[in-house]
Order: C-alpha cells, then structure tokens, then sequence
C-alpha cells in the first residue's frame, strides 16, 4: 500500500515535470517559458530527492534553477520585445515540413535507442561496480561525503577541469564586451531585504562548505549560494554585485583552479601523483581546495550573471555607480546603431 | 528492476527527445538554449535513475559526481551561449 502511495506521487511528479517542461518550450511567450523552466529546475531538485541525490538537489536549485533561470531573465532585458510571440519566434523563417518531420522521427529514434539502454543498464546487477569500490575505500580519502569523496579525491582530475571550463566559459564572456548596465537602486524593502538576506546566505554558503564534508553540501553548492547573493546585490542596484575590481577580481575567478593545480603540482613535489593526497591531510588538503572552489564559482557565477567584467564602463562612459542615470544609460546604448 | 527508477528514467529520456527537437526547431535562440538545458536534465534525470539502488542500499555517488559536474558545465555553457547572443545583436537572428 505505501510502495502504491510512493508510486503514485512519482508518477504525478513526472507528470508535472514533463508538463512544465513542455510548457516552458512552447509557450508563446518567452518570459513565461523562462519562468516555466525555473518552476521545472525546482521540481527537479524534488526529483533529485525522490532517488536520493541531496547533493544534486541542492545544485540544481541553486544553479539549474535559481542561476540559470536569473541568467534567462536578465538576458531577455537586453532585447526589449523579444518576450512577445511577435519579435521572438515567429520572425524567424519557417522550416520545411520535411526536414521537421526528419528531425522529429530522428530524437523519436534516439529517445527509443536510449530508453532500451537504460532498461538494458537495470537489468544489469554487476556486483563489483564503481560504487562498491567507493563505498570500500571511502575510510581513506578524508571525508565521509560519498559524492564529495569522489568530485575531491577519486575523481579530482574532473572536478579541476570543470572549474577550469567554469573559468573558460567566463574568459569567453568577458571577451565578449561590457557587462550589462546596472539597475536602479532599490527601494527600501529590497534593499532592507538585502541587507537581512547577504549576510544569512553568507553564514549558510560557509555552513554547506563546511557539512560538504560528511553530508550534503560542498564547494558547488555553497559557491551557487554565494553567487545568488552577489546576483541579489545587483538586482538591489549595486553595480557590480559586491564584486571587487581590477586584479582582485582576476585572481578570485583563478583562485579555485590555481589552489587546486598548486596542491596538485606540490604533491608530485614531494614524489607523490598529481593529487594523490596523503591520508593523513586528505581531509585539510579538500577543505583548502573546497574553500578556494567556492570563492572562485561564485566569483565566476556573478561575472556570468553580469554578462561581463563590472569594473569595465559601457561605449559612453557614463558611470553606472551613482545609480541614478542607469535609465538613462541603457537608453543610450540601445539607440546607437549596431 | 525498480519502479521508481524505471518512471524517472523514462520520463528523463522524454525530456531528452523533447529537448533535443526543440533546440533544432527554427525558434528564438533563447527559446533553443532553454530547449538544450531541458535536454540536458533529462540526461542528468537518467544518470541518476541509473545510479538509485533501491531504498536499503545507498545510491551510487559516481552518476551523481558526474551529474553535478555537468550541471556546473550546462551553466557555463549556456551563459556564454546568452553572451554570444546578446553580441550579435539579439535573439532573432539563427543564422
């Protein structure tokens, strides 16, 4: 009877899943699709703790949802008009019914490909699989966190590629121009919002560091938080979203991956592998590394959120910080021909 | 075989196929990266399926590692996608 109740409320999650997934795609307005998908980044994060991933659920709130949906909605800013059916979709050129009709029996034909993996990939009960080996050695790699265990030590190699392809991205952005113009300065019940709010987002980020250790939590989710602050700052109408400037704000962005190569490079030093800590300082060598990880995402999340470098003024000069001509200087930029 | 993990499973490899027609659809280009990140969750939806081990057994945290992963790089690559967009000048134009 519980075990149909559980099924019951899957099969309803799924539902709403696919729905707002689907909704959010193909909606006429682009605004609602965005928010759409945000409403469906949340449900995932649910999902993720049907089939007990809390790692995964806590990221995909803050980044899959809260991030990337704060993303979507400062970029429809940019083009006033594009949220309408009107100057979005349908401006573009039709496809033949041919090549859609080509392209929809293609994914069909993947999705089948796929689904009979995946059964296939059930069906298998293969005793000495990765888990077990985690599971086995987990006593010896310094945190008790199975999924840190493996992002930190057993896989560390991805871990510091990613943080380095979070920091190419970014290069990518801030290659690409100025970052968007600021908003105006918030009221009082945002900006006194704010002021509660940073300083509580602050105290969790460093708890989820923290309890990364031997629960859920890490450097990805307390980086998420840290930069959702920062993103708060800015929509409260800081400019640069409690950021520093210049070369303070380089070295953040490089600080997670220079800490990691620095302690991987070290530890070949002293006869060691690359990142093979020793057992004794496995848990220190991951705290250092988390800590400087979580400095480094946020700081490379903000500058993604801004869409480029805060420190670096628009064509006109006009300066973004007093807050008053931001209006004004967004006006500005629009007119001028592209 | 589990129930619980043959619906999310299933239902990831519906968003995946639901994703990935979209994103080739002619649409706004914001509307195409919301298309590739709903793909991309049902990709994450079926690794982690794959991974559940019923509710004895803990789950197997290398399909989570790698999920987490992949939802900082889905981030990184959608928001130097939007950069791109917003350079050239809007979401309208697709080619």
């Amino acid at each position: 009877m519980e075990t149909l109740a559980w099924i019951l409320l899957d099969t309803m999650l799924v539902t709403a899943l696919l729905a707002l997934g689907w909704g959010s795609l193909a909606s006429k307005d682009l605004r609602r699709g965005v928010v759409l998908f945000i409403g469906f980044g949340l449900l995932l994060a649910l999902v993720w703790v049907r089939l007990r991933a809390p790692d995964i659920a806590l990221a995909e709130a803050a980044i899959g949802a809260g991030l990337t949906g704060a993303l979507m909605l400062s970029a429809l800013r940019d083009e006033p008009g594009t949220s309408s059916e009107a100057a979005g979709d349908a401006s573009v050129r039709s496809t033949p019914v041919s090549a859609s009709l080509l392209l929809t029996l293609l994914s069909a034909g993947l999705a089948i490909v796929l689904g009979a993996a995946f059964i296939c990939a059930l069906d298998r009960t293969d005793p000495a699989s990765l888990a077990e080996e985690v599971f086995a050695n987990l006593g010896v790699s310094g945190v008790s966190n199975p999924v840190t265990g493996v992002l930190l030590n057993f896989r560390a190699y991805d871990t510091l590629l990613e943080l380095a392809v979070l920091t190419a991205a970014v290069l990518g952005i801030l290659s690409l121009g100025p970052a968007r113009s600021g908003y105006q300065a918030s009221g009082p019940m945002l900006s006194g919002l704010t002021g509660w709010l940073v300083p509580v987002i602050l105290v969790v980020s460093g708890y989820l560091l923290w309890v990364g250790a031997k629960a859920p939590g890490g450097a990805f989710q307390a980086g998420a938080l840290l930069a959702a602050a920062g993103v708060l700052l800015r929509l409260a109408g800081h400019p640069s979203g409690g950021l520093p400037r210049e070369l303070a704000l380089r070295g953040l962005m490089v600080v997670g991956v220079a800490v990691f190569l620095i302690i991987g490079l070290t530890l070949m030093l002293v006869g060691r592998g690359f990142l093979d800590y020793p057992v004794a300082w496995a848990g220190s060598l991951i705290l250092a590394i988390e800590s400087a990880a979580t400095l480094g995402i946020a700081a490379t999340l903000i500058v993604a959120f801004l869409c480029g470098d805060p420190g670096q003024r628009p064509e006109n000069h006009e300066t973004a910080d007093s807050g008053v001509p931001l209006a004004k200087c967004e006006n500005n930029r629009r007119n001028t021909p592209r | 075989m589990i129930t619980q993990q043959l619906i999310f499973g299933l239902a990831g490899v519906a968003l995946f196929s639901l994703g990935l027609r979209m994103a080739f659809s002619p649409r706004a280009l914001l509307r195409r990266i919301l298309a590739i990140n709903i793909a991309g969750a049902g990709l994450f939806l079926l690794l982690v399926s794959v991974a559940y081990r019923g509710r004895e057994m803990a789950p197997d945290p290398v399909p989570h590692a790698l999920v987490l992963t992949g939802i900082v790089v889905a981030f990184s690559a959608t928001s130097l996608a939007l950069a791109l967009g917003r350079r050239l000048g809007g979401h309208r134009e697709d080619d």
